[in-house]
């Protein structure tokens, strides 16, 4: 499945705004994304192994924060991941 | 640097006379070249901080998203975003710090004084990550072209 790298994360996949992995389920998808572009883990998790709370995962249109399976949410060839950092601010 | 048309300048000025007293935000289109974010588009976003939207602001995922696929239509990239700090300066806060997290983007705040906009700076994030992340200023250079200078021209000359 493809998944789409935001720009500020492209320094770690070689300069890639998308990256093709296997993975049946989500959270098989971003582990085989991780081990290919191993730089990539701690700017997308804690140290504890959780999701950043700024970094949203989502698959097709859906925050795979909402979906019933969460990470375990089974996936097919022709999904799409998009993993978009959060953007906000105020004075 | 970061280089804008006139009419995107403008325009993002414009989003945050029209929001205020709140704040408004928005993404910019367009390639990083060596000298800097060269923005082709801006995307206007709505504010979803509603609790507290004359000091807050935050684009909800799904716009950033849709703003990604407009982005990889085009040929483009995300290359900043912009907002507004209603009768606010125009640098960044904490709490733009603190939520910043597109490292090598550029992030535009315009000060709207009483509804009108004065002060339009950017600042871009640099770092690696979370841990080293630093706002350094940047010029912003606008491309203005020949129909907005003679227009200007003919309103000095009435």
């Amino acid at each position: 499945m493809n998944i789409h790298i935001p720009t500020p994360l492209r320094a770690y996949t070689g300069g890639q705004q998308t990256v093709s992995v296997p993975g049946a389920t989500v959270g098989e998808a971003l582990e085989r994304l991780v081990g290919a572009y191993p730089d990539l883990r701690q700017n997308l998790y804690t140290g504890d192994g959780k999701l950043r709370s700024f970094v949203n995962i989502y698959l097709n249109d859906d925050d795979i924060r909402y979906l019933p399976a969460k990470e375990a949410t089974a996936t097919e060839e022709s999904d799409e991941l998009t993993i978009i950092p959060s953007i906000a601010g105020g004075n | 640097m970061v280089k804008l048309r006139y009419s995107d300048y403008a325009a993002l000025r414009a989003h945050g006379e029209e929001t205020y007293p709140h704040e408004c935000c928005g993404v910019m289109l367009g390639k990083t070249e060596p000298d800097g974010n060269h923005v082709h588009k801006i995307v206007r976003a709505g504010n979803t901080r509603t609790d507290r939207a004359h000091d807050r602001y935050n684009i909800a995922p799904e716009e950033l998203i849709r703003a990604q696929r407009q982005a990889r239509g085009l040929g483009l990239d995300i290359v900043g975003f912009y907002h507004s700090h209603p009768d606010c300066p125009a640098q960044w806060s904490q709490t733009d710090f603190a939520e910043a997290h597109w490292v090598g983007c550029s992030y535009v705040i315009t000060r709207v004084d009483q509804g009108k906009a004065v002060v339009t700076n950017s600042f871009l994030l640099t770092g690696t990550g979370e841990e080293d992340k630093l706002f350094i200023d940047e010029a912003v250079e606008i491309e203005v072209s020949q129909s907005v200078i003679e227009g200007q021209r003919e309103k000095g000359q009435e």
